[in-house]
C-alpha cells in the first residue's frame, strides 16, 4: 500500500478547473516532486494534501485512510511554506518546539528533540535567536527543522528554495537531500524549477493545466518525455515536424520536412504514417567542420545562426537547409578559445540514431 | 546603520521639525511649568492667585510660595479614594473596551479587503456628531421612562428583583466611558491585526494547533503592541474625563476630572486644582512607564 494515494482528485474554482482528475501514489521514504508552471494546479494539490482545501471529487488517502474529514491540525502531514512562515515572536527554539508542544510532548522530551533538530540543520547555537536575526538560508533551515521535528508521515514543501539566490539554493538542495535521507520522512516537493526537480527527486509528476502529463524518474522525464509539453518544459529541446516512415520496436525512421530521413529511438504505440515532432536535446547534437567525414547516421549541414557563450559551454543555433533551427552544445574544452565557430560558418550537425525522440502529441 | 546626514540635510530636518517643536514648547511645556508654579502658591481671596511678592499696601491674606495644596491633598483620605476610584473606572473601561473591541477588530481585519474601509468608517462615524449630544442621548436611553430601562426592570422583575435606576449611577458612567472610548481601542487593534501574515496561522494549524491555540499562541502575542497602544489611548483620557460623570453619574460618582474641574470653576482654588493635575500627571506617567516596561518584557526583545 502506498503511503499517499491521490485518487481521481478534481478541484474547481468557479469555471476554472485547478486540478483535473489527478491520480498519484507516493511511496514511503520517497522524495516526490510536483513540477509545473505557475497555475498548473500543483499548489492547489499540495493544499488539499495538507487539508487546507478539499477536493470536489476524488479521494486523498494517507496510509489507506481517507483524509476528507480530517482537518489540517489532525493530519500527520507538515508543510514547509514558501515564505517559511516562522513565528516572528518566538525564538528559533520555540519555533521548532511548536509542533511538539501542540502534540503534548513533555518539556524534557521537547528540549532534547529541539536540540537534535537544531544539530541536524547545523544551527546548534541559534536556539535563542529570533527569526528576524537570521539570514535567508538560516530561516530556511529552521523551517525544515520545524517541519521535521515531530516526524510527520509526510512533509510537504511548497517551493521552499524559491526565495534563495542561486548559489545558496544549490547548497540547500544538497542539504535537503541529505536531510531527507537522514530522517527518512517522505517528501512531497512542489516547484516550477525543472533543474531543482531533476536534482532532488526520486520521481517527478509533471503537471500542466490541472493534469498530470507524466510521472517518472528524473532521467526518464528528461530523456523520454511523453509529450511535447514535458519535452519543452524540462530542459532545452529542438523540435521539427516529422512523419513516421517505418516503425520497429528498436527504432523509427522519420521523414523530416525537406531535410530528409532521420532515425530515432523506437517508441511503443507508434506506427508508420503517424504525424508528430522529431525532438533532440542540444547536448546530443554534435557540431563539426563541414569537411569532416560523417560518422553518424543522422548527419546534416547548416549555417551558424547565432551562438551563446555561457562559460562552461557554448550553445550554437544552427539553421538547417530546410530553414529549421537546431541547437547544439559544445563544451568549452580549451580556455583560450571561447568560440570555435562564428556566425555564418558552414557546419555539420549530427546525432546518434537513438538520441532523437518522436512525439506525437 | 544610518550614515551621518550631510549638513544641509540636517538643517532641512530642523526646519521641518521646528514648528511642531515650538508649538509643544509654547502650549505644553510652558503651561506645565506655569501649573507647577501655581500649585505652590496661595489662592486669591476671590479666586485666582495671591501675589508672589508682598503687596505694597498691607492688606490681609497670604502671599509667596507654599506646599499647602499638597499637604491638603495628603491630609484627607478622600482624595486618595477618588484617585483610586478613577483608576478603577479607567481600568474597567479599558478592559471592557478591549473585550468588546478585539472581536470586532479581528472581524474587520479578516473580512474582504473592499469592505474593510467601509467598516472602519462606520467605527469612526459617531465622531461626526457632537460629543455632548451623544452623551445626552445616553441620558435618554438610560432614563427611567426609556424602553431600555423598562426592559431591564421587566427582566429583573421576572426574577423577583426590585427595579433599578440606571441613570446617575456608576453603571451609567461606565456605559458612557466605554461608548465614548471604544473606537480608540478598535482602531489601533485593527491596524495591528490587519498586518498579520495569514500564512502564520496556516503554519500553526499545519503544525497541529487548534483554533484556540492558534489565537492564543500566534494572534494574541502578535497583537500585543496594538493592545497596549489601544489601552493607553483609552486609559489615559478616561482618567481625566469629567463630562461623562458630570452628565451620567450621580453625586457620588465624582472622579478626578470632576474634582479638578471644580477647583477651577467651582470652589476657585487654583493652587489645589493645579496640585491635583500634577498628581494626576505623575500617576499617569508612572502607569505608562510600568506599561512600557511590561510591554517590553511581554513582547520580547523584538525590534
Amino acid at each position: 500500500m502506498s503511503l499517499l494515494e491521490i485518487r481521481n482528485v478534481t478541484r474547481r474554482f468557479g469555471d476554472y478547473t485547478a486540478v483535473d482528475n489527478v491520480s498519484i501514489s507516493v511511496e514511503t521514504g520517497e522524495f516526490f516532486t510536483l513540477l509545473g508552471p505557475s497555475g498548473c494546479g500543483k499548489t492547489t494539490l499540495l493544499r488539499m494534501i495538507a487539508g487546507f482545501d478539499l477536493p470536489d471529487s476524488g479521494q486523498i488517502l494517507l496510509d489507506g485512510k481517507d483524509m476528507v474529514g480530517t482537518p489540517p491540525e489532525k493530519r500527520p502531514v507538515h508543510t514547509v511554506f514558501q515564505t517559511y512562515a516562522l513565528f516572528p515572536h518566538m525564538t528559533v527554539a520555540d519555533n521548532i518546539a511548536f509542533p511538539l508542544k501542540m502534540a503534548g510532548k513533555t518539556p524534557q522530551d521537547i528540549k532534547n528533540r529541539v536540540g537534535e533538530a537544531l544539530d541536524s540543520v547545523r544551527l546548534p547555537e541559534f536556539g535563542n535567536r529570533f527569526p528576524h536575526e537570521l539570514s535567508g538560508g538560516q530561516k530556511q533551515r529552521v523551517a525544515f527543522a520545524r517541519g521535521l521535528v515531530n516526524r510527520p508521515r509526510l512533509l510537504l514543501l511548497d517551493e521552499p528554495l524559491g526565495a534563495l539566490d542561486a548559489k545558496l539554493r544549490e547548497e540547500m538542495q544538497i542539504e535537503l537531500i541529505n536531510l531527507q535521507k537522514e530522517v527518512g520522512v517522505t517528501f512531497v516537493f512542489v516547484t516550477h524549477a525543472q533543474n531543482e526537480a531533476l536534482a532532488l527527486s526520486h520521481r517527478i509528476a509533471v503537471m500542466n493545466h490541472g493534469n498530470v502529463e507524466q510521472i517518472d524518474e528524473p532521467s526518464k522525464i528528461y530523456g523520454f518525455p511523453r509529450n511535447r509539453f514535458v519535452a519543452d518544459f524540462i530542459g532545452k529541446i529542438s523540435m521539427m515536424n516529422a512523419q513516421v516512415v517505418e516503425a520497429t520496436p528498436s527504432h523509427l525512421k522519420l521523414n523530416v520536412g525537406e531535410l530528409g530521413e532521420v532515425i530515432t529511438a523506437g517508441r511503443e504505440g507508434i506506427k508508420a504514417g503517424d504525424d508528430g515532432m522529431m525532438a533532440i536535446r542540444p547536448e546530443q547534437v554534435r557540431i563539426s567542420h563541414p569537411s569532416e567525414e560523417p560518422r553518424l547516421k543522422n548527419h546534416f549541414v547548416g549555417k551558424v545562426h547565432d551562438f551563446l557563450y555561457i562559460g562552461d559551454v557554448t550553445t550554437y543555433i544552427v539553421e538547417l537547409s530546410n530553414g529549421a533551427y537546431i541547437e547544439a552544445l559544445l563544451p568549452n574544452s580549451s580556455p583560450g578559445r571561447a568560440t570555435f565557430f562564428e556566425v555564418g560558418d558552414e557546419v555539420g550537425v549530427s546525432w546518434r540514431h537513438d538520441a532523437g525522440i518522436f512525439l506525437n502529441d | 546603520m544610518i550614515k551621518e546626514a550631510p549638513r544641509e540635510n540636517r538643517a532641512a530636518r530642523y526646519l521641518v521639525s521646528g514648528p511642531p517643536l515650538l508649538f509643544l514648547v509654547v502650549f505644553f511645556v510652558a503651561p506645565t511649568l506655569i501649573m507647577i508654579l501655581t500649585s505652590f502658591r496661595f489662592p486669591g481671596e476671590f479666586g485666582g492667585l495671591a501675589p508672589i511678592a508682598a503687596p505694597a499696601e498691607k492688606i490681609s491674606g497670604e502671599y509667596g510660595f507654599t506646599p499647602e495644596a499638597y499637604q491638603f491633598f495628603f491630609s484627607d483620605v478622600l482624595y486618595a479614594k477618588i484617585f483610586l476610584k478613577s483608576f478603577g473606572v479607567a481600568l474597567a473601561t479599558t478592559l471592557i473596551c478591549l473585550i468588546m473591541a478585539y472581536p470586532l477588530a479581528l472581524l474587520i481585519a479578516r473580512s474582504e479587503k473592499r469592505f474593510r474601509n467601509l467598516m472602519v468608517l462606520l467605527v469612526v462615524l459617531p465622531f461626526a456628531s457632537n460629543f455632548l449630544i451623544r452623551i445626552y442621548a445616553w441620558m435618554i436611553i438610560l432614563g427611567p421612562e426609556s424602553a431600555f430601562s423598562h426592559f431591564v426592570n421587566a427582566i429583573l422583575g421576572a426574577f423577583g428583583l426590585a427595579p433599578v435606576t440606571l441613570l446617575f449611577s456608576p453603571f451609567a458612567v461606565l456605559v458612557g466611558m466605554v461608548y465614548v472610548h471604544l473606537p480608540f481601542m478598535i482602531l489601533p487593534l485593527y491596524t495591528n491585526l490587519e498586518k498579520h501574515d495569514a500564512s502564520l496561522l496556516d503554519a500553526a494549524q499545519d503544525l497541529g494547533a487548534t483554533a484556540w491555540q492558534r489565537f492564543w499562541r500566534v494572534t494574541w502575542p502578535l497583537s500585543l503592541p496594538g493592545v497596549f497602544s489601544g489601552s493607553a489611548l483609552v486609559f489615559i483620557p478616561v482618567l481625566g474625563m469629567f463630562a461623562v460623570p458630570d452628565i451620567l453619574g450621580g453625586t457620588g460618582d465624582i472622579l478626578i476630572g470632576n474634582l479638578i474641574k471644580d477647583q477651577f470653576l467651582g470652589t476657585r482654588d487654583w493652587p489645589f486644582g493645579s496640585a491635583l493635575s500634577i498628581m494626576l500627571t505623575l500617576a499617569v506617567l508612572s502607569v505608562a512607564g510600568l506599561a512600557t516596561w511590561f510591554a517590553r518584557s511581554a513582547t520580547g526583545q523584538r525590534a
